[in-house]
């Protein structure tokens, strides 16, 4: 039986691939793929905390998470495919546009 | 009933000023006509009520609502109609009527709107004039103080197209504002030291103590009210506005700067008799100014030769007549004067415009002349007018300013009795002096080359008309009331009792709530006593040579021999010069206030104040935001892999910063 802490590391570990993945990779699909581990990770620790804890809270977070992850996925593509018609591009350093 | 004596004028005012560009002359000098001559039907009634009541109690007040309540202070927007008041609503809406008669016709020559803006705005004047005198408080007093101030720069400045008006209505406007901002703070210090500024409630708390032996508040209030009554009265040193108000319309000049606005001061000073009678070191001021005034203006008004300032400076110097008697403590003669005053004055302004208006705009003594067969009922009702300023027995004035004269002497200031005196032989001078310049000698009209040039073709001369009928019907009812107005005070001397002072005398008196009542009545037959019979008679006797003696003077100069006046102003260059520049006193205040106002406006708060000071910091503002976001704009790179590096960045400080603390 994974103790608390056993979750909780996997979690981190799965996070901060997340995030490598988001700052290294030069394809926004891959990117978005990135920030859904990023996600995934926070779930897996609500979900541990909620069973340390007894209590059903953070499973309905995580709901909520998911919902709202698969909402941002949606968008996220939608702007991606609108880029790619723009730009014939995935990579993020050819949208820079948007500065002073 | 007394609210509706202002209240119709101002909704002739109403009715012209917003649809007066649309209504045809007849019908907006019909709607103004009718508003003030039924707010004049009003006063006669309600002044025949107030004489139904007992003698000792003679008040209608109205209260027409709460104005201000807040805390201990009370202002309710309440008139009274008591004898002092009962005179002026008489006057103002009795000589306005006559007046608004006259413009209808004075002011025909101009255009349609024109017609109705100047109708609207006598009336307007009407309204605030009438809620001035009926006021029960100072601030509905001061209500209408500020309205007939505004009224007065709009009428002023009625042609601004002309430099000069605008500039005169400006001008009269800004030396008001010096004189009210005393005004005000009097007002206020009454409030402080009373706790009320009802004129009753003051005058019953003044009841039980005595006059101030020295300086103190009750002077100062005073003192702060008298130089709110010389700005408006146009009193030494605030009276130069008067003379430039001579640019407005002349009807205008009539009532509103000879009959009825500049008499406020005095009014105000009438309305507060008690309380200035516990100041005597104000009441000897107001005194002295008036003397003073009433001599400086006389001397001046011997050598112009505009025929309207001629008239300015003589309303100078009999407003400042009304403050000797103020200041002696002959209220009631003070307002007997007041009263004759606005008929004459008012009859030489509207004969001096049927002049004006005979000669198309011609105003300058100098190129008139002869003028008595071509506008003979002008002439004769000029006389008229001319005869009662001067004091000629019979008329008007001469009962009014006999009656100031002999107070003054009988009060014991001789000084100003001989003063005074003089003054009233200015007085004939210089009246006779425009009578024979503008009615006789020789003609100086040039005669437009058809006409007949002999004098006496006026009546088929198309420019030199005689008044027509509205003019000549305001000039005839003014000149019988400048023969008969004086009747109603005739001294005790002359008739039984004087029933003018009777009738005003509780208005000068503290209301009768307690005992006070026997020292209010104490100094009247005190004076009664100084002054007996023969030295009235005495003391009138030498008036009237006064009288006659300056009209003998003029006759001599500018009838006879106008060379011997001639020769006589040579003479006296010096004097001739400084009299003609009026003393210089423009040129002084110019050098004295107006010019270093303007320097320090100009150098200091435009130059440094506005451009560096307030200009430099709204600017400085600017400039800083301006440099800092030049800085912090480098900062948005557009590219989001940047942005996530931040983000995580900050998230890991704020992180570590809660786990390392």
């Amino acid at each position: 039986m994974p103790s608390l802490n056993d979750y909780l590391i996997l979690s981190g570990i799965l996070f901060s691939i997340g995030t490598a993945g988001v700052f290294v990779r030069r394809n926004l699909i891959t990117i978005l793929l990135s920030i859904e581990i990023m996600l995934n990770a926070v779930n897996l620790s609500f979900v541990a905390f909620g069973r340390s804890l007894g209590t059903a809270d953070g499973q309905i977070i995580v709901f909520f998470v998911m919902t709202v992850a698969a909402a941002e996925a949606a968008v996220g593509l939608a702007i991606v495919i609108a880029l790619f018609r723009h730009r014939e591009s995935l990579n993020p350093d050819s949208f820079t546009a948007l500065k002073w | 009933m007394l609210v509706y004596i202002p209240l119709i004028p101002l909704i002739g005012f109403l009715i012209n000023a917003n649809f007066g560009r649309r209504l045809s002359k007849s019908a907006s000098g019909g709607i103004a006509v009718a508003a003030v001559v039924i707010s004049f039907a009003v006063s006669v009634a309600a002044f025949v009520r107030l004489l139904g009541l007992p003698p000792e109690n003679r008040a209608i007040v109205q209260q027409v609502y709460s104005w201000i309540s807040s805390g201990s202070f009370q202002a309710s927007f309440t008139l009274r109609l008591d004898p002092l008041s009962a005179v002026m609503i008489l006057v103002v809406t009795g000589i306005g009527s006559l007046i608004h008669i006259y413009s209808t016709a004075y002011m025909h020559d101009e255009p349609d709107s024109e017609y109705a803006r100047y109708f609207s705005y006598l009336n307007l004047f009407a309204a605030f004039m009438l809620v001035l005198v009926l006021g029960a408080n100072f601030l509905v007093m001061f209500l209408g103080w500020e309205g007939v101030g505004l009224c007065s720069y709009l009428l002023v400045g009625f042609w601004f197209e002309k430099k000069s008006a605008s500039d005169a209505g400006k001008k009269a406007f800004i030396v008001n504002r010096i004189g009210d901002f005393g005004f005000i703070l009097g007002v206020l210090l009454v409030f402080v030291r009373f706790g009320t500024i009802d004129f009753q409630q003051i005058a019953a708390s003044l009841g039980s103590i005595g006059p101030e032996t020295s300086f103190g508040t009750i002077s100062l209030i005073t003192l702060l009210l008298f130089i709110g009554a010389t700005g408006k009265s146009a009193q030494i040193p605030l009276y130069v506005w008067l003379p430039d108000a001579m640019e407005g319309p002349t009807p205008v000049s009539a009532l509103i700067h000879a009959a009825t606005m500049v008499t406020a001061g005095v009014y105000m000073i009438g309305r507060n008799a008690v309380l200035f009678s516990h100041s005597p070191l104000t009441l000897q001021i107001v005194a002295v100014i008036g003397v003073a005034t009433a001599f400086f203006a006389g001397t001046i008004a011997l050598v112009q030769n505009d025929i309207k300032r001629v008239l300015a400076y003589s309303t100078v110097s009999q407003l400042g007549y009304m403050f000797v008697a103020m200041g002696v403590g002959a209220f009631s003669a003070g307002i007997f004067h007041l009263y004759t005053h606005a008929f004459f004055k008012a009859l030489l302004f509207l004969g001096s415009g049927a002049v004006i208006h005979a000669l198309s705009g011609e105003q300058d003594l100098r190129r008139m002349g002869g003028l008595k067969d071509a506008l003979p009922l002008t002439y004769w009702t000029f006389l008229i007018g001319a005869l009662a300023i001067s004091g000629v027995p019979g008329l008007a004035g001469f009962f009014s300013k006999d009656e100031i004269l002999y107070e003054d002497y009988a009060t014991g200031h001789s000084v100003l009795w001989v003063v005074g005196l003089l003054t009233s032989l200015l007085t004939a001078i210089y009246m006779f002096r425009l009578v024979f310049m503008a009615f006789f000698g020789p003609r100086h009209v040039e005669e437009p080359a058809h006409a007949a040039p002999e004098p006496h073709a006026g009546a088929t001369n198309h420019h030199l008309h005689d008044a027509p009928r509205p003019m000549a019907f305001a000039l005839v009812l003014l000149a019988a009331g400048s023969i008969l107005a004086g009747y109603i005070g005739l001294p005790a001397v002359l008739s039984s009792h004087n029933r003018f002072n009777e009738f005003l005398a509780p208005s000068f008196s503290p209301p009768r709530i307690e005992q006070t009542a026997t020292s209010a009545a104490e100094p009247a037959p005190e004076r009664a006593e100084v002054g007996s019979a023969q030295l009235e008679l005495g003391l009138m006797g030498v008036s009237v040579v006064a009288a006659v003696g300056g009209i003998g003077i003029a006759v001599f100069f500018f009838l006879r021999n106008r060379e011997a006046a001639a020769r006589l102003a040579e003479r006296f260059i010096g004097v001739y010069t400084v009299l003609t520049h009026k003393y210089y006193v423009d040129e002084i205040y110019d050098a004295a206030i107006v010019q270093p106002i303007r320097i320090v406006a100009d150098e200091g708060l435009w130059k440094v104040v506005d451009m560096r000071v307030i200009d430099g910091s709204v600017n400085g503002v600017a400039e800083s935001v301006r440099g800092w976001s030049e800085l912090l704009r480098r900062l948005q790179t557009g590219s989001v892999r940047a942005y996530a590096v931040s983000l995580f960045v900050g998230v890991v400080a704020l992180l570590g910063y809660y786990l390392w603390r």
